[in-house]
C-alpha cells in the first residue's frame, strides 16, 4: 500500500482544506481524483506530497509517516506536477532539468532523454517563460520524468494541453504505470483513454467519496 | 504547593510592591548628589531586569524547548509569547523612567548612551517579535517560526549590547555593584532596591500568569471555531 | 551540504544574470539613495567625508533589504517552491547556498557604492580602499543574516513589510561596527572591536541558518 489515510484533517488559516479523508492507494495503481471547485482535491495531492502537513489523523505514504516522520524523505520520493508550474522562469528548460537532476545526482543524460520524450528538444535553450502553458506542462513533466519517483502526483495535468498533448499524456502514464510507478491525478473530467483504467476519487467537502 | 504558590503570588507581590514604595518614598533619604532623583534606583533597574533578562530570558527558554522535540509544546509558545509581550511593556517602563531620570541628569530626554539605544533596539526586537506572530495565521508555522526569531534575538543580546557599548556610553558605570565587587549601596537603600528587584519580578510571574491564562482561552475559542469549521465543511455537498 | 549550496548559489547567480535585476533596478535605487543622503545634508554638509561611511552603510541597509526580498521571491513564483520542495534539497545547503549567492551580490553593489561614496560624499580613495576587507565581512554578514530573517517572512502576510521589521534591529549593530571599521580606515583608530562584533555575528547567524533553517523550510 502506497497511501494510506485514515480521519486525514488538514487545516489552513482555520478552514479545513480536508475534512476527515480514509483512503488507501495500492502500488502500481491510477487514481483519478474528481470533484468541484473547492471540494479539496489539490489539497489532498499537497497532503500526499508532504507539503501540507497534517493537521489530525493518521497517515503515510511511501512508507513514511505522515504525523511524525520525514516529510522532507518523503518528498524526495514523490513527483509533483502542479498546475501552476514546477521550475524557475528565468532558468532556460535544459538548465531547469540540469538543475533538478544534479539535486537528486539522477545522470545528465537523463535530462536530454527526458526532453526528447516529451517533445521539447528543440527548445532546450529556451527561458522557462517564453514557452507557452502546454509547453510548460510538458516541462512539468520532463521534470518528473528526470527524478523517476514512486508516486507521481498531477494536478489537473489536462489543463492547457490540446488533443494532441491530451492523447500524449495518456500514452506517458501508460508507460509510467507500467514502469511501476503509482499515479494520482486529480481532474474536473474524468480521463480519455479507454486503455487505462483509472479508479475514480470524487471528492466532496473536503473527503473522498469512494466510487 | 503549587496551587498555594499560586495562590499566594498575588498577595506577596503587592506586599513588596507596597513595601518598595514605602521604602523608597519615604523611608530612604536622598543622595547627597542627586537629591531625590536616586528613588528612581528603587524602581528603574528592577524594571530593566525584569525587561532584559527575565521575560526576554523566559521567551527564549520556552522557545528553546519548543524547538527541541521532545519538549515542543503549545505551552512552550504560549509562555515564549506571553513573555515576550510583558517584555515589551517593561521594556517600553525601562526607557521612560531611563528618561525621566536622563532628563535632570543630561538635560536631555534622550541620549545615545549604550545601555539606552541597547534596550531601544532589543524594544524593537520584541516589537518585530509580535508583528511575526501576527503575520502567521497557521499555529504550527507561528510557533517555529517565532521560536526561531526568540533564539536569533537572544544571539543579539551580547552583539547589540558590546557593539554599542564600544560606540559611546554616557551611562554611569557599574555604581551599585563595581567590577571588584564593592557595593556601593548601603543600609535600607540596599534594602529598598533588592525589595524592588524581587517585587518587579514577582509581578511579572504574576502578569505572566494571567496573561498565559488569557492566551489558554483564546486558544480554546479557537479550537472551538475549528471543530464548528469541520462540521461545516463535513456537510458541505451532503 | 556544500554540494547543495553550490548548486543553488549557481542558480540564483544564473537566475540574477539573466534577470539583470541587480543591474538595473537595485544599483539605480542604490545610487539614487547615496544622492539623496547627500542632500538630506544640506549644501553645506553634503560634501562632509566624515558622514561618508554611515550613510554609505545606511545606503547599504536598505539595498540589502531589497535584495534579500529578490533573492526570497526567486523561490515564490507559482508552482516553484512546491516543486523544489520535492526535491528534498538539504535546508541547510539551501541556506548556504542562497546566502553565498547574496553575498556575491552585495559584493558587487557595495564595490558600486563604494565608488560612489568616493565621488559623491568624499571619503579618501585610499582610505576607502582600506575599508575594503571590514566592507566585504560586513557585507556577508548581512546577507548570512538576511537570508535567515528572509526566510521568517515568506508564507505570511506582507512579507516585504514584515522584513524591515524583523532585519532592521538585527543589522543594528552590523551598521555601527561596519562604520566604526570604516571610519577608522579613513581617520585612525582601533578596529579590532568592529572585527570581533562582525566575525561573531557572521559565525553565530551561519551556526543557527545551518542548524535552524530546514525548521523554516517547514510550512
Amino acid at each position: 500500500m502506497v497511501v494510506r489515510l485514515a480521519s486525514a484533517v488538514v487545516m489552513s488559516r482555520g478552514f479545513p482544506l480536508l475534512s476527515g479523508v480514509d483512503l488507501e492507494i495500492d502500488r502500481g495503481s491510477l487514481h483519478v481524483v474528481t470533484g468541484a471547485n473547492g471540494a479539496g482535491k489539490t489539497s489532498l495531492l499537497r497532503l500526499l506530497a508532504g507539503l501540507d502537513a497534517l493537521t489530525s489523523g493518521q497517515g503515510s505514504v511511501a512508507g513514511v509517516d505522515l504525523a511524525g516522520g520525514d516529510l522532507r524523505l518523503l518528498r524526495r520520493r514523490v513527483g509533483w506536477l502542479g498546475h501552476e508550474g514546477s521550475f524557475y522562469g528565468d532558468l532556460s528548460v535544459r538548465e531547469n532539468l540540469v538543475f533538478a537532476a544534479r539535486a537528486l545526482e539522477r545522470p545528465l543524460p537523463d535530462v536530454l532523454s527526458a526532453l526528447e520524450r516529451v517533445g521539447l528538444s528543440h527548445r532546450t535553450d529556451t527561458i522557462t517563460k517564453q514557452l507557452s502553458a502546454g509547453q510548460r506542462r510538458r516541462l512539468g513533466l520532463a521534470w518528473l520524468l528526470v527524478r523517476r519517483p514512486e508516486l507521481w502526483l498531477l494536478d489537473e495535468p489536462y489543463a492547457s494541453l490540446d488533443d494532441a498533448g491530451r492523447e500524449f499524456f495518456d500514452h506517458l502514464l501508460g508507460d509510467v504505470l507500467l514502469g511501476g510507478a503509482t499515479v494520482v491525478v486529480s481532474a474536473h473530467d474524468p480521463l480519455r483513454s479507454s486503455e487505462l483504467e483509472p479508479r475514480t476519487l470524487h471528492m466532496v467537502g473536503g473527503r473522498v467519496q469512494q466510487s | 504547593m503549587i496551587k498555594l504558590s499560586q495562590r499566594l503570588l498575588g498577595p506577596v507581590t503587592l506586599v513588596s510592591l507596597a513595601l518598595t514604595f514605602w521604602l523608597g518614598l519615604w523611608v530612604t533619604p536622598p543622595d547627597v548628589v542627586q537629591g531625590d532623583l536616586v528613588r528612581l534606583l528603587y524602581v528603574h533597574p528592577p524594571i530593566a531586569w525584569v525587561a532584559l533578562y527575565v521575560s526576554f530570558g523566559t521567551a527564549t527558554i520556552a522557545s528553546c524547548l519548543y524547538l527541541w522535540r521532545r519538549t515542543r509544546s503549545d505551552v512552550m509558545d504560549r509562555l515564549a509569547y506571553c513573555a515576550m509581550e510583558i517584555s515589551v511593556v517593561f521594556i517600553a517602563l525601562t526607557l521612560i523612567t531611563g528618561s525621566i531620570w536622563g532628563r535632570p541628569t543630561w538635560g536631555v530626554w534622550w541620549a545615545w548612551d549604550a545601555r539606552l539605544t541597547s534596550t531601544a533596539i532589543l524594544g524593537v526586537f520584541a516589537l518585530a517579535y509580535l508583528a511575526l506572530r501576527r503575520a502567521n495565521d497557521d499555529p504550527a508555522l507561528r510557533a517555529r517560526r517565532s521560536a526561531v526569531f526568540a533564539i536569533l534575538t537572544a544571539i543579539n543580546v551580547p552583539i547589540i549590547h558590546f557593539s554599542v557599548q564600544w560606540w559611546k556610553t554616557l551611562h554611569q558605570g557599574a555604581s551599585v555593584l563595581t567590577s571588584n565587587g564593592t557595593l556601593n549601596v548601603h543600609g535600607s537603600m540596599l534594602w529598598a532596591m533588592l525589595l524592588g528587584f524581587l517585587g518587579f519580578t514577582l509581578l511579572f510571574f504574576w502578569l505572566l500568569r494571567y496573561r498565559y491564562r488569557l492566551e489558554v482561552k483564546r486558544d480554546l475559542a479557537t479550537a472551538n471555531t475549528v471543530d464548528e469549521a469541520l462540521a461545516l465543511r463535513q456537510r458541505e455537498g451532503v | 551540504m556544500t554540494r547543495i549550496a553550490w548548486l543553488v548559489a549557481t542558480k540564483d547567480l544564473r537566475i540574477e544574470v539573466r534577470s539583470r535585476v541587480l543591474l538595473w533596478q537595485v544599483l539605480p535605487f542604490g545610487v539614487i539613495a547615496l544622492l539623496l543622503s547627500g542632500l538630506a545634508l544640506g549644501p553645506t554638509q553634503a560634501g562632509n567625508s566624515t558622514a561618508g561611511p554611515g550613510l554609505f552603510y545606511l545606503v547599504t541597509l536598505f539595498v540589502t533589504l531589497l535584495m534579500i526580498n529578490r533573492s526570497q521571491a526567486l523561490e515564490n513564483a507559482p508552482g516553484t517552491r512546491a516543486s523544489v520542495a520535492t526535491l528534498g534539497l538539504d535546508p541547510a545547503g539551501i541556506f548556504l547556498g542562497k546566502a553565498l549567492a547574496l553575498t556575491i551580490e552585495l559584493w558587487i553593489t557595495g564595490l558600486v557604492l563604494l565608488a560612489g561614496s568616493v565621488v559623491v560624499l568624499h571619503t579618501a580613495l585610499i582610505g576607502t580602499v582600506h575599508a575594503l576587507p571590514s566592507v566585504l565581512v560586513t557585507l556577508a554578514t548581512l546577507a548570512v543574516a538576511g537570508t535567515l530573517y528572509g526566510a521568517l517572512t515568506q508564507g505570511g502576510d506582507g512579507p516585504a513589510t514584515l522584513l524591515p521589521v524583523l532585519t532592521l534591529p538585527a543589522f543594528a549593530p552590523l551598521l555601527i561596527a561596519g562604520e566604526r571599521s570604516f571610519s577608522a580606515a579613513l581617520h585612525g583608530g582601533a578596529l579590532w572591536e568592529w572585527w570581533v562584533i562582525v566575525v561573531v555575528a557572521l559565525v553565530a547567524y551561519t551556526a543557527v541558518g545551518i542548524l535552524l533553517y530546514g525548521v523554516l523550510e517547514e510550512s
